[in-house]
């Protein structure tokens, strides 16, 4: 009789279908799902690599610019001062006998602006962030102006731009000086004292000051005038004068060639004098760049170099040329400074117009725009607007994408000569309070600091590593290895913070008060091992046979133990006898060797020992996996345990240990926590190992969190983050490889 | 016997050093657990306060009452460098550091003495040793207790007075915390509710004067409570400041103490050694469950436990099915080639890069890019203060979740690894499908190897600190990512963690000193757990070799 699939499984045979059809199904949707979440899980992680390139790249995109509209509606009889506020949507011109605010947008007038004073021909400037500016007739007359703009944000958050003039120090003109007609000046204004210095045709140069007293009623500044100082004429022609921000140096460049500086901070006491120029050259556009510190000096051959005031050897006050930017040949005829970075604009009589960064050194545009003369050329003070005008041109606006000038490869990995450093070194110093602050991104002292402490740290943790995995994989009794095995492994997984609080806050003090003794306690620690075995090896040969072999470790305990307190406990004996009593003054008096209390000694010490149990356990796998029918046939015949060891075992496991130690070297270069705690995290560049240092991981630890976003400096930090993922990521890869190779040799043995 | 020429050239000397550097090492380990163990724990002892005179090297004395916080020997020269006369001849000085509290009185709280100098000590049983709320500890003689001003008790019966007072105090001072902490957090919660409402109403521009009056009768209810509340605490707070007593100090002061200001008293000297342990105990338990005081440097560090906790939970439920799926996924159902090879020596790499990266990655991408647009989306009505554009909770554990990845993936593929072949021959060859066999047969067996792994990670995770600087974790939070307020679980607070408490405690406060024995406890904690998840991983591990082992037999 034929059994009926119901009766010979006890389901229909369409139930079984419909069965068999679900189970697919779920084995096929959990294919998908499991797939899927696979990748998506890899896909997550490369995304670590991929972000952090995000957030890197925009550093090394070049700039920008792009022509937004033309101001159509400007008619402008030769402004003789031009400026755009903050959000590029307003601007100012100070014409011979108007002053206006106008729309960025059409050239359409805002505003006219009514300044008591006729004829004007000259303009000073404070620093751009004060927006303070001084104007000037050829007769002498001054007077003062700040123009201010006010932000009102209807419902909708739309912001309209009320600009406005006041004069802070009243409308009445000031005498800048009596006889010749004016030629230039310059004003600076602090919170104690304005300093106006003015020259006339004559040549004759006048500094004029006034001392600000402040009302105890109503909180007005009244000016206090001081005595004119005139210096002697000049003989060459004046063209123009600057003082310094700080008011203390004063430049007067005569003939377009030679410039003169004095310090007028009290009594006028002149420098010296500086050529500006090369033969056949002469000084076109002359001004501050951003700090009112350096000068930017432009000249006929197209050249703008960058110049301020250094120290040399012997101490003494020089001008210096710092750099040279060349934007093209013919003479540049007009520079803008950016008002939040050390970088300038130029234009020249051939119409090209660049953009420049003087920490980086960067020319990071440089194009032709015009056939004429670029008569204007202007900033706003975000540097995302400039506006443009060539002669005989319509002015025009332009859009600028300019956000990381101030990196370079150069700026990043080279000596750059800073502002008020006397000369090109290698800083890092991101961030301060004030506005014009030259921002110092050189890597090298976090990577040189990185790569000292993973150093010193790799001198303690690879000795001990390394030979307590060849004692421990080779000649250890089983049974002690069992526990010795996991106890230094256990070591892997303690928390760096803890190792980082306990070498800042115990192992610091500790070996600053007993230097002598843990000198001597590294010094002599191998002899009194050595001394140690060769006493055992007198002992007699059945005492000697009581204990197994293998067991050399535990008898070193008590050993080590004495050997550690004796040096300890005798750290003062030794610092009386060798050091005069005290080793930290006789350090940093007879060797001249600074010394730090968190110093790179410590970070080696103590990420030292984080690093020992991540070599200790790969290079011990790597011996122990050593085939042991090649130790037997050596021993066989003949050789000692240890010619053994360095003859046939070693050179088989060396790729092992070089991987291993290729990563414990990654650990320590990437180790935050502990440098961080044990270090002083100062960005210095000396291998002395009683100063402190400064990681690229402690550095993001430190400044990451107080990073503007998207700005240069946040996206340096996310630079260095990127630097040590591929690094390590390249030194565990190549470990890795070297292993997995060692894995096949193996099994081929 | 051996020449010494023989005996080097056997290579004896070599092996020695060798096993030196194993004795070495195991010092070194053991040396820092037992160091971190004893530091930890010793200091929840009640320290005996000595009382005795301090006769200054540079002429004159005084009396001096404290804790000896620490001793060491210095050489005479420094000392003399910084202006202590020492005689002539004498190499080498034995300083103590003593605790001598009363920082709101003498100024500091350590100082260092020559131990030779202090004379006629005496260990009197009823010195107090006041925790206050402020200025660090008092040590003193009590003098007498005060009811609104009034004596009430004096000479040896105040004692007992003033014990029953401080319980009073105790139960009255958990009261107001209750009040303020509870229904008041929960009314100040509400109203921030209530604002965010408005706001959210504003924007749609759907803010109807009926909307507006309904919000405000909701405003309404909460200030009647918040009036009620307010009322009872500060009735509960008159009631506490009644008592207070007066104290004289080493100096002869008489300070008068507000119970209110005071978190216990006790008699460390009277104390016998059964009252010792339980006295010990009883700190280490308020040491694991009360809040910090005094910027973290005294008190409990229950928030931190309960941070690093929830942050760890909150990891653990992220990264085990991920890390799970996807080392199924490389193990069973990617076709293994070198694609593979590569991915997998990729991921195993991944746990050897700097925890420090993940930590800016998080900040750069879930806080600022999903953080800032969740915040654009959803929460509107906060702007410009950022939801979840800010360090969090979630943020941690997400990414502690991708820097643990790694070693879950790791742990799993192993386990799936070891999983003899035939076993998942068997089960196919019944006819289970491949997901039967995996979900059935292959997970259950290998879950041992995924407890390892999960375990690994929580371990990593609970010791990492320098990501989770970036990415939420902050040194004092004022609530707790968990409370009573719905949702309950608030995933974009900000939490403290032990790891960066040590580091902050240790590092940026201003009485190191002070903080120093706390800070060894802390790492005693930290360290303990870390090391007992480990051990439990290896024991996992191990009986799980042991089970395959006999399958494979």
């Amino acid at each position: 009789m034929e059994t009926s699939f119901e009766q010979k499984f006890g389901v229909s045979e369409a139930a079984a279908a419909r069965t068999r059809r679900i189970r697919k199904f779920k084995d096929e949707t959990a294919k998908a799902t499991i797939t899927l979440g696979g990748i998506s899980v890899i896909a997550a992680i490369c995304l670590i690599f991929f972000y952090l390139l995000y957030e890197v790249v925009p550093l090394f995109l070049p700039a920008s610019m792009e022509e937004r509209n033309q101001l159509v509606k400007a008619d402008w009889d030769s402004p003789i001062f031009s400026t755009i506020e903050e959000q590029g949507q307003i601007g100012l011109n100070v014409e011979p006998e108007k002053a206006y605010f106008y729309y960025t947008q059409s050239g359409d007038i805002v505003e006219n602006i009514d300044i008591p004073l006729g004829d004007i021909k000259y303009v000073s400037r404070e620093a751009p962030s004060t927006e303070l500016i001084a104007l000037a007739n050829e007769k002498g007359e001054a007077v003062i102006l700040k123009h201010d703009y006010r932000h009102v944000f209807d419902n909708d958050n739309n912001r309209t731009i009320y600009p406005f003039v006041e004069y802070p120090y009243g409308e009445d003109t000031i005498e800048l000086l009596e006889g010749n007609r004016l030629k230039s000046f310059s004003f600076r204004d602090n919170e104690e004292k304005l300093t106006i210095v003015a020259a006339n045709y004559a040549n004759e140069v006048v500094i004029k000051r006034f001392i600000k007293t402040e009302s105890m009623f109503d909180e007005e500044v009244a000016l206090e005038e001081q005595a004119d100082i005139k210096l002697p004429a000049f003989a060459g022609e004046v063209n123009k004068v600057l003082v310094s921000l700080d008011q203390r140096w004063l430049y007067i460049l005569e003939d377009n060639k030679q410039l003169e500086i004095f310090n007028i901070e009290e009594q006028p006491e002149r420098l010296g004098s500086k050529s500006l120029t090369p033969e056949g050259a002469e000084v076109t556009q002359f001004r501050f760049l951003l700090g009112g510190f350096a000068l930017l000096v432009g000249d006929s051959s197209g050249v703008i170099s960058q110049w301020f005031l250094a120290r040399d050897d012997q101490n003494k006050l020089d001008l210096y040329k710092i750099r040279d930017f060349k934007l093209a040949d013919a003479p540049i005829i007009s520079i803008d400074i950016e008002h939040r970075r050390k970088g300038f604009i130029a234009g020249d009589s051939a119409g090209n117009i660049g953009f420049f960064n003087t920490t980086a050194e960067t020319n990071v545009i440089n194009e032709k725009i015009s056939d004429n003369p670029i008569e204007r050329i202007i900033a706003s003070p975000r540097g995302d607007v400039m506006l443009v005008q060539p002669k005989g041109e319509l002015p025009s606006i332009y859009d600028i994408n300019n956000k990381h000038p101030e990196v370079s490869l150069k700026s990043m990995w080279q000596k750059v000569w800073y502002e008020d450093y006397n000369e090109p070194e290698f800083v890092w110093q991101s961030s301060s309070a004030s506005n014009d602050f030259e921002p110092k991104f050189s890597l090298m002292p976090l990577t040189f600091g990185t790569l000292k402490a993973a150093f010193y740290a790799m001198l303690m943790a690879m000795p001990l590593a390394i030979c307590g995995a060849i004692y421990t994989a080779y000649f250890m009794a089983p049974e002690l290895r069992t526990k010795v095995k996991p106890t230094i492994e256990l070591m892997e997984a303690l928390p760096t913070v803890i190792l980082g609080f306990l070498a800042g806050l115990w192992l610091a003090p500790l070996i600053e008060h007993s230097l002598p003794g843990v000198f001597t306690l590294l010094l002599t620690m191998p002899i009194i091992i050595v001394l140690a075995a060769y006493l055992w090896a007198l002992v007699p040969m059945d005492l000697r046979n009581r204990i197994p072999d293998g067991w050399v470790p535990v008898m070193l305990i008590p050993v080590v133990l004495l050997g550690g307190g004796l040096s300890m406990g005798y750290t003062r004996e030794i610092e009386m006898l060798f050091f005069d009593g005290d080793m930290r003054l006789w350090l940093t008096q007879d060797l001249g060797i600074d010394f730090d209390q968190r110093n790179a000694l410590i970070v080696g010490l103590a990420m030292g020992f984080a690093v020992i149990p991540t070599i200790f356990s790969i290079t011990e796998d790597a011996i122990f996996a050593v085939p042991k029918n090649l130790s037997f046939g050596s021993l066989a015949l003949g050789a000692t345990p240890w010619q053994t060891l360095v003859r046939v075992v070693l050179p088989t496991a060396s790729p092992g240990i070089f991987s291993a130690v290729m990563i414990g070297f990654g650990r320590a270069v990437g180790e935050t926590m502990i440098v961080l705690m044990a270090t002083g995290n100062t960005p210095i560049m000396d291998m002395n190992i009683f100063e402190g240092l400064r990681t690229l991981s402690a550095n993001i630890a430190v400044e990451m969190p107080e990073a503007e976003v998207d700005s240069s400096h946040f996206r340096i930090l996310f630079l260095s983050g990127l630097v040590l993922f591929v690094f390590t990521f390249i030194l565990n890869t190549t470990a890795e490889t070297v292993r997995q190779r060692l894995r096949v040799k193996y099994g081929s043995l | 016997m051996m020449s010494m020429k023989e005996w080097f050239r056997r290579g004896e000397p070599w092996v020695w050093i060798n096993g030196g550097a194993v004795a070495i090492s195991m010092i070194m380990v053991i040396g820092l657990l037992g160091l971190i163990a004893v530091r930890g724990l010793s200091h929840f002892w009640p320290h005996t306060i000595i009382d005795g005179t301090y006769h200054k090297p540079e002429g004159g004395s005084y009396r001096i009452i404290g804790e000896i916080a620490n001793e060491e020997w210095v050489p005479a020269i420094r000392l003399r460098e910084a202006g202590i006369p020492i005689e002539e001849g004498v190499d080498e000085v034995h300083r103590l550091l003593v605790k001598t509290g009363n920082r709101d009185i003498t100024g500091l709280d350590f100082r260092w003495v020559l131990a030779d100098n202090i004379k006629d000590i005496t260990i009197p049983d009823d010195i107090l040793n006041v925790e206050r709320l402020e200025w660090g500890n008092y040590y003193g003689f009590l003098r007498s207790v005060k009811e609104n001003g009034q004596v009430i008790a004096e000479g040896d019966g105040a004692h007992e007075v003033l014990f029953s007072r401080l319980n009073r105090a105790i139960a009255l001072s958990e009261q107001i915390t209750d009040i303020e902490k509870g229904d008041i957090g929960a009314i100040n919660y509400g109203l921030e509710k209530l604002r965010l409402k408005r706001r959210s109403l504003e924007l749609e521009g759907a803010l109807t004067p009926q909307a507006e009056a309904d919000l405000q009768a909701e405003r309404a209810e909460f200030d009647a409570r918040f009036k009620i509340l307010q009322k009872e605490r500060n009735d509960l707070l008159a009631d506490l400041s009644r008592d207070s007593f007066v104290a004289v100090n080493m100096s002869g002061v008489e300070t008068e103490i507000p119970f209110s200001k005071v978190v216990n008293i006790f008699q460390p000297n009277g104390l016998a050694f059964s009252e010792k342990i339980v006295f010990y105990v009883e700190r280490f338990t308020e040491f694991l469950t009360r809040d910090p005081r005094e910027a973290n440097t005294e008190g409990g560090i229950f928030p931190a436990i309960f941070g690093t906790v929830m942050m760890v939970l909150l990891m653990s439920v992220i990264v085990t099915p991920f890390g799970v799926v996807a080392a199924v996924y490389l193990r069973e159902y990617a076709r293994q080639g070198p694609l593979t090879r590569t991915i997998r020596i990729a991921v195993n790499n991944l746990a050897g890069v700097p925890s420090i990266v993940y930590g800016v990655f998080g900040l750069g991408f879930f806080v600022y890019f999903v953080g800032g647009s969740l915040d654009e989306v959803f929460y509107p009505e906060a702007a410009p203060a950022p939801v979840f554009g800010t360090p969090g909770l979630m943020w941690a554990s997400l990414t502690l979740a991708i820097l643990t990845v790694p070693v879950v993936i790791v742990a799993t593929e192993e386990g799936l690894a070891r999983i003899p072949k035939t076993v998942r021959e068997g089960s196919l060859a019944l006819g289970a499908t491949k997901f039967e066999t995996l979900w059935k047969v292959i997970l259950p067996m290998s879950s041992p190897a995924m407890m390892t792994g999960l375990i690994l990670a929580i371990a990593r995770a609970a010791g990492e600190v320098a990501p989770l600087m970036l990415v939420g974790v902050v040194k004092l939070a004022p609530v707790l990512p968990v409370d009573g307020n719905a949702p309950f679980l608030h995933l974009d607070r900000k939490f403290m963690h032990l790891g960066f408490h040590i580091y902050d405690v240790g590092f940026q406060s201003p009485h190191v000193e002070a903080a120093r024995p706390l800070v060894y406890a802390t790492a005693f904690l930290l360290v303990a757990v870390i090391a007992i998840l480990n051990l439990t991983a290896v024991m996992i591990r191990n009986r799980l070799r042991e089970k395959y082992r006999a399958l494979e037999t």
